[in-house]
């Protein structure tokens, strides 16, 4: 039985309020698979998290300030000095790398796990306020998000098993 | 008794557990699925999917690097 088809389905939300490309996933895989498992899912989408709506997603992982970051290179793991990862081009080559092990491992991009939430009928909650501050309109964004505030989540979250921050 | 089947070989995390979901709403109650996979966390993902979702998991093995499950659909 699917969540929309039952009356007395769990619950769960999530504030999503990071947007680069490694913090994209939790929240997104938690949701989709929630959805499968017959949860009803609400994702609140502020701050950072917001540009994660935009139909066109650009999204980067920078190594700078990132010391738990240490890719697997030449059978060993390494991580990018601060004073290397802050030249130009790094952000952009930790990003390509990032996307090529995500590729080789079989690991879902982030349009095709957005794809499935939606498809999976997890409602989405732009934040008006994020929207408003970083001066974006919602005719960039993707068909399905409502807008709403703090109210709208917390009405959510009140009556919600599991309420999760990422 | 019709069985369908899944191949998720070469697909991580949440990848098998979703198109198995997509796949079951398609399965009358009482057939099953089976489903292959390489993902070594499917093992206790499916076990936990199938509890949590009051499907059967009738079988789960591993051949050579091959997971493979049976789920029965019961409702």
């Amino acid at each position: 039985m699917s969540s929309s088809e039952s009356n007395n389905a769990k619950t769960m939300t999530i504030i999503v309020t990071k947007g680069t490309l490694d913090w994209a996933y939790p929240p997104f895989i938690l949701a989709t698979t929630a959805a499968a498992m017959g949860v009803d899912v609400t994702m609140f989408f502020t701050f950072y998290g917001l540009p994660l709506l935009l139909k066109k997603l650009d999204l980067e992982v920078a190594p700078l300030g990132n010391p738990a970051m240490k890719m697997p290179m030449m059978g060993t793991h390494m991580a990018m000095p601060n004073l290397i990862g802050m030249l130009p081009g790094m952000t952009a080559g930790a990003t390509t790398m990032m996307k090529n092990l995500i590729k080789k491992k079989g690991v879902a991009s982030i349009e095709e796990l957005r794809q499935a939430a939606i498809d999976s009928d997890v409602k989405m909650i732009a934040c008006q306020m994020t929207m408003d501050l970083f001066e974006y309109k919602l005719e960039d964004m993707i068909e399905g998000p409502t807008l709403g505030g703090a109210a709208t989540y917390m009405e959510k979250a009140l009556k919600s098993d599991i309420n999760l921050f990422i | 008794m019709a069985e369908h089947l899944l191949d998720a070989k070469g697909l991580n995390c949440p990848l098998p557990i979703l198109k198995a979901k997509k796949m079951l709403k398609d399965v009358p109650a009482g057939e099953t699925l089976r489903i292959l996979a390489t993902d070594p966390g499917s093992v206790a993902d499916f076990q936990a999917f199938c509890r949590t979702t009051g499907n059967e998991l009738v079988e789960s093995k591993q051949e050579g690097g091959t997971y493979n499950f049976l789920i029965k659909r019961l409702s």
